[in-house]
């Protein structure tokens, strides 16, 4: 798990991507599109061959012992044989040293891909606010001044940070492809930093069952070169509509396998407005502090 | 620590003491009760442990309600705790009347600890009822609905107890002290006095740093 | 009158229900003539019904397993063959709020209703028989703690055709779980059920401790016990710690749902995160509260039919205690993904690693058991090979998701799905079977037909293989765990191959159903008269099969591990004692049985809100137990004359056999 080990790691996890992908089947764990998910499928590989070292050896014995010392067959037969330190030793210290070796890395990979770190990288993160909708996601581009649901674009190799929220129950925020979730829960803001290196159109859900919505509680994450992603947010700039609080009620109301849509425009303040309502002592509805039916503003560039 | 297999066996016992000594004698039945009660009474603790953690992590949100020192009165519930700590103590005597085999005492000193508890128990009512008719009721924040949910759990083991308080009554007239009687007064003592512990921990954790945090 | 409670209550409308509601009538009809046909009304209310016999407590606690098991596995194939069906332009027959109930009483029925009865019921059969007790400590309790735990498992069967179940997952999470989500009645069955269910659990766990420390046969010193009564000892201690913390958090969910309290709401200061973790301190060790009893029943199984003494008795011990303490802080591991920092995520996920060694150290002293030992393939120990392998892997992927790195993309997936019915089926079920095979003999006196048990085995095996394992690769493809409809038609062969693998297992519960049919049947060719038919090691197989009520007619004194067989290599086992003395022994009560009805009509009427019959059943429990307070008739002695009766007659029959 330490830096110059995950190259052959890596290498082998290519491997085991390409024999599942020749296959015929997408195994979007193994065959991510980004720098987050190629850890967590670094970490799941590397893991996984440690415990094997354990694992096929205690398998083979469970069915070679019995097998060999079946009655009947005139092996050698200690019947009050039951304890030699050696042995005793080994049988400690096997499962000891690998899982003290695993701690070791779980400690830091933990640490490297805590979702609330920062994704090094020469280009600035566009900031993304996530809102958990029964049963659709909303997307805020604070920056931008923009909004969509359930439909996300990101320019590759750029980093996103995402801020994610919930106005109803809990979800769980999830790019398969991108790599690591986090959940969505009402009141409070959870980070998660994630990136794409290459283009593409990946599939986004909810990993936390959330009520009858759930199943179609599906969004894309289109993944872009800058110039693709600049006129994504300029067809949203043009769809004319606006985000206020009328027409998020309108928005937040239940409804299953919501179609795409766009907002051209956002209310200031959104995001944390939808947060502070829970604080503030007065019940979920209407928040509290924003302005009711007020005009979506316009935010520069 | 390891048996050769010719150190140990089975075998059939001859002597008659050995019988006897897993008959349920009397006193054994009495101390396997005591001791399982005992064990019940720790995962009550458990049970209290985790409605203070809870009440511990809701306490700051009172949600634009009442706070804990808008709220509580130290000295009405002072008195509450004065009840509470008496009625143990005249519990005790009781528990002392009982093993002299004192009839009439112990069940004087059942009807004091009794009507002690009664009180502390109608004073708490009271309170309740108090915050309530306030809109202080565990509807209007995470912090009363700790505080119903920790102080009502306490509130209705004390009720539990003033019930087992009057059927011990009844058996004590009924049957006298015999073993069994006794062994549920001892149940019952050690579960009235584990109530004031609690209350104790409530007093402090709830109240009385409640009043000097959220002041 | 009857509060939330109308006609529109019972889903006239729906066939599926309608059917299963009327089979389940149909059956419990059937089988209400038989017992009229035979005549054994009577015989099952003395014997069965109000007894406070551990063996025969033991022996309902198994059969409700069994029959619960039926249920959680019709909702297993209707998930499995909804999922396979449900792809792409097809939505399945079962729409989300019918399905969404299935996976929840799926959940919860399995653990709550098939696996902690089926652990109660092994540990009460055959716990005081193995430290040589006459009974547990608190007869009248245990046979109220089953009759609580047949309440809960009512109040869930009657969800199925009186209102809905909860339609939010086996744990409940609010905010989903509140009212103002899930206003329906569904998650108050969950809870009072639950509730009912887990007061019997709890007075399950006081009673076997005090048991077990204080009823061993003299010279039964700890380091001594059999190793099945370790892990009994072990389970009791989790769920006397843990199982407040569940009755805490349903009363207090109760309290949102019911007094509009805000412990869980999204408003109001209320904290979700809060149950979440509380659950789980309560759901990790419950894990343990599983599976412990079947490493026991693994270690017992593995001595006997190896023929051989456990290997490192000692160390088996130590990491049954070694787990017992570290499930109690692993528990956030159930939730790496709610945005704990590193530092805490690390911690729980090196803590949950930490488990792995007493359990590998488990998994090789079963493996050192076996060699140069002497082994007789038969179903308990074929359960075994097939758990240590199944374990093996199911362990592996443990350790994986512990790695919070790796868990951020695979929790909640359907590989976190195959990873717990891996250690769950081919854990703690397999446990379970094995011990249904090895100790039924010792509860009624004959065998199971081995033919058909190596059988169910296969199927199970097999099967288990075949369903599971696609989930696994479902899980690394990306699917979620508890989706109504596939929106990936890649992914409908693998769940074409998990629905085979269903019919399988499915194969291999109706051989289990018949095994017990046949042998039955058969039994008369299948007595064992010894009461000792594996040429058992520990106390137990002392005694005729089944055993007298009153277990031992003279207390053993032990010297040691093992104490049967040792005795046996001496030649004392056929030995009649000198003397026999009168036993004391306690009656037989219904009360356990009426207070189990009030608080069955009770948690019905919190669930509808029907609040006189909540009154009603309230009171009714309360006075049925005052009422048992003052019956000083509770108890009786057997005479000496009728013990030597007893005793002789099976000297005779264990000798006839000897010879």
């Amino acid at each position: 798990m330490t830096r110059p080990k995950r190259n052959w790691l890596r290498h082998l996890a290519f491997a085991g991507a390409a024999v599942a992908l020749l296959g015929g089947c997408d195994f979007a764990l193994l065959d991510p599109r980004g720098e987050i998910g190629v850890q967590n499928r670094a970490l799941i590989v590397s893991s996984t061959l440690w415990m094997l070292v354990v694992v096929l050896p205690v398998i083979v014995m469970a069915l070679l012992f019995p097998w060999w010392f079946r009655a009947g067959r005139q092996a050698k037969y200690t019947p009050d044989w039951e304890s030699e330190q050696r042995l005793e030793a080994v049988v400690w210290g096997i499962p000891f040293v690998i899982v003290t070796f695993m701690a070791v890395g779980a400690w830091t990979s933990t640490h490297e891909l805590d979702p609330k770190r920062p994704i090094e990288s020469d280009h600035p993160p566009i900031k993304v606010e996530v809102v958990a909708l029964d049963w659709k996601w909303l997307f805020v581009y604070p920056e931008l001044g923009i909004a969509s649901v359930n439909e996300m674009a990101m320019p590759v190799n750029v980093p996103v940070a995402f801020s994610v929220t919930s106005d109803s129950v809990m979800n769980s925020f999830f790019i398969p492809r991108l790599g690591s979730q986090i959940y969505a829960m009402a009141g409070m803001t959870n980070r998660l930093h994630l990136i794409a290196d290459k283009s593409g159109e990946y599939p986004g859900i909810s990993a936390n069952y959330s009520g009858r919505g759930f199943s179609g509680m599906r969004f894309t994450a289109r993944a872009m070169p800058q110039e693709g992603f600049d006129a994504w947010v300029a067809a949203v700039r043009a769809s004319g509509r606006g985000l206020d609080w009328e027409s998020y009620a309108a928005l937040a109301a239940p409804s299953e396998s919501h179609p795409v849509e766009h907002y051209a425009s956002v209310v200031p303040g959104f995001y944390e407005s939808l947060i502070d309502k829970y604080r503030a002592g007065t019940g979920p509805g209407a928040p509290h502090r924003a302005p009711h039916g007020g005009h979506p503003v316009e935010t520069k560039e | 620590m390891i048996e050769r297999p010719g150190e140990y066996s089975l075998r059939a016992p001859a002597a008659a003491h050995h019988d006897h000594g897993h008959e349920h004698g009397e006193s054994e039945a009495t101390s396997t009760t005591v001791f399982g009660f005992w064990v019940y009474l720790m995962s009550d603790c458990v049970l209290f442990g985790t409605l203070f953690a809870v009440y511990a992590v809701l306490a700051p949100n009172t949600a634009g309600g009442p706070t804990p020192g808008e709220l509580f009165e130290l000295p009405f519930v002072l008195t509450e705790t004065f009840l509470l700590l008496f009625s143990s103590v005249t519990f005790g005597y009781g528990m002392l009347a009982a093993r002299a085999g004192r009839r009439r005492a112990t069940l004087l000193w059942l009807a004091v600890t009794f009507a002690f508890g009664a009180g502390f128990l109608g004073m708490e009512l009271h309170e309740f009822g108090k915050f309530v008719a306030e809109g202080a009721g565990p509807q209007r924040s995470a912090f009363l609905s700790g505080f119903f949910g920790l102080v009502g759990t306490h509130g209705i083991h004390v009720a539990a107890g003033l019930a087992w308080i009057v059927a011990m009554m009844a058996q004590v007239v009924l049957y006298g002290f015999e073993e069994a009687v006794l062994r549920r007064l001892m149940c019952l003592s050690l579960f009235w006095h584990f109530l004031d512990v609690v209350w104790i921990c409530v007093f402090t954790i709830v109240y009385l740093l409640g009043v000097l945090n959220h002041a | 009158m009857f509060g939330k409670l109308t006609l529109d209550a019972i889903p006239f409308h729906d066939p599926i229900i309608m059917g299963a509601g009327a089979g389940v009538m149909l059956g419990g009809l059937a089988l209400a003539a038989l017992v009229t046909r035979l005549g054994r009304w009577r015989w099952l209310w003395t014997e069965y019904i109000t007894s406070v016999d551990h063996k025969k407590i033991g022996i309902m606690y198994i059969v409700l397993a069994l029959v619960m098991l039926l249920r959680g596995f019709a909702d297993a194939v209707m998930m499995r063959t909804h999922q396979m069906i449900a792809v792409g332009e097809n939505t399945g027959y079962l729409p989300p709020e019918h399905y969404d109930q299935v996976f929840t009483a799926h959940g919860v029925i399995m653990i709550f209703f098939v696996a902690m009865p089926f652990v109660a019921g092994l540990t009460n059969l055959i716990v005081p028989l193995q430290i040589g007790a006459r009974d547990v400590a608190y007869p009248f309790l245990n046979s109220l703690s089953f009759w609580l735990t047949a309440s809960g498992a009512a109040l869930v069967n009657v969800s199925l055709v009186v209102g809905e179940f909860a339609k939010t997952g086996w744990a409940a999470y609010p905010p989903l779980s509140g009212i103002a989500y899930s206003p329906d009645v569904g998650v108050d069955y969950y809870i009072w059920s639950l509730q009912i269910a887990g007061l019997g659990s709890l007075l399950t766990g006081v009673n076997f401790f005090v048991t077990i420390l204080r009823m061993r046969a003299p010279g039964m010193k700890l380091m001594e016990m059999p190793i099945f009564t370790w892990s009994a000892l072990c389970t009791n201690v989790l769920i006397i710690a843990a199982f407040p913390i569940l009755t805490v958090t349903l009363a207090l969910l109760g309290m949102d749902r019911y007094l509009d309290a805000h412990f869980f709401t999204n408003d109001l200061g209320g904290s979700q995160m809060m149950y979440v973790n509380l659950f789980w301190a309560w759901g990790h060790p419950e894990v343990y509260i599983l599976i412990l009893p079947a490493f026991g029943i693994f270690s017992e199984v593995t001595a006997t039919f190896s023929e051989k003494r456990l290997f490192g008795y000692r160390f088996m011990v130590w990491a049954l205690v070694g787990i017992t303490v570290l499930s109690f802080v692993v528990w956030l591991h159930h939730f790496f993904t709610m945005g704990a920092g590193a530092n805490v995520n690390a911690f729980f996920g090196i803590s949950t690693m930490f488990i792995a060694i007493p359990t590998g150290v488990k998994v090789f002293n079963w493996l050192f058991t076996m060699y140069r030992g002497r082994l007789h393939f038969t179903p308990p120990l074929l359960w075994t090979i097939g758990f240590i392998v199944t374990f093996a892997i199911g362990g592996m992927t443990g350790v994986l998701l512990a790695m919070p790195g790796a868990d951020f993309v695979l929790h909640n997936s359907l590989f976190l799905v195959a990873h717990f019915h891996n250690v769950i089926i081919g854990g703690a079920l397999f446990g379970y079977l094995a011990g249904l095979n090895y100790w039924f003999p010792k509860a009624f006196g004959f065998t199971l037909d081995e033919r058909l048990g190596k059988a169910s085995f296969w199927c199970w095996l097999v099967g288990f293989y075949i369903a599971f394992m696609p989930l696994y690769a479902l899980g690394l493809m990306g699917m979620t765990r508890r989706l109504n409809h596939i929106a990936d038609p890649a992914w409908q062969p693998w769940l074409i191959a998990a629905s085979v693998g269903t019919a399988i297992i499915g194969l291999g519960v109706v051989l289990t159903v018949v095994q017990l049919v046949v042998s039955i049947r058969n039994r008369a060719q299948r007595l064992d008269l010894t009461g000792d038919p594996w040429n058992g090691r520990t106390l137990e197989w002392s005694m005729a099969s089944p055993p007298p009520f009153y277990n031992f007619a003279r207390i053993p004194e032990v010297y040691g591990i093992d104490s049967w067989n040792a005795s046996k290599a001496r030649g004392e086992q056929i030995s009649p004692p000198a003397d026999y003395a009168d036993i004391h022994m306690p009656r037989n009560t219904a009360v356990g049985f009426v207070i189990s009805g009030f608080l069955t009509a009770f948690g019905f009427a919190m669930v509808w809100h029907i609040w006189w019959l909540a009154i009603a059943g309230a009171l009714g429990a309360v006075a049925s137990f005052v009422w048992r307070a003052f019956d000083r008739d509770v108890d009786y002695m057997v005479p000496a004359a009728e013990v030597r009766r007893i005793e002789e007659a099976h000297l005779v029959r264990a000798g006839g056999e000897a010879r």
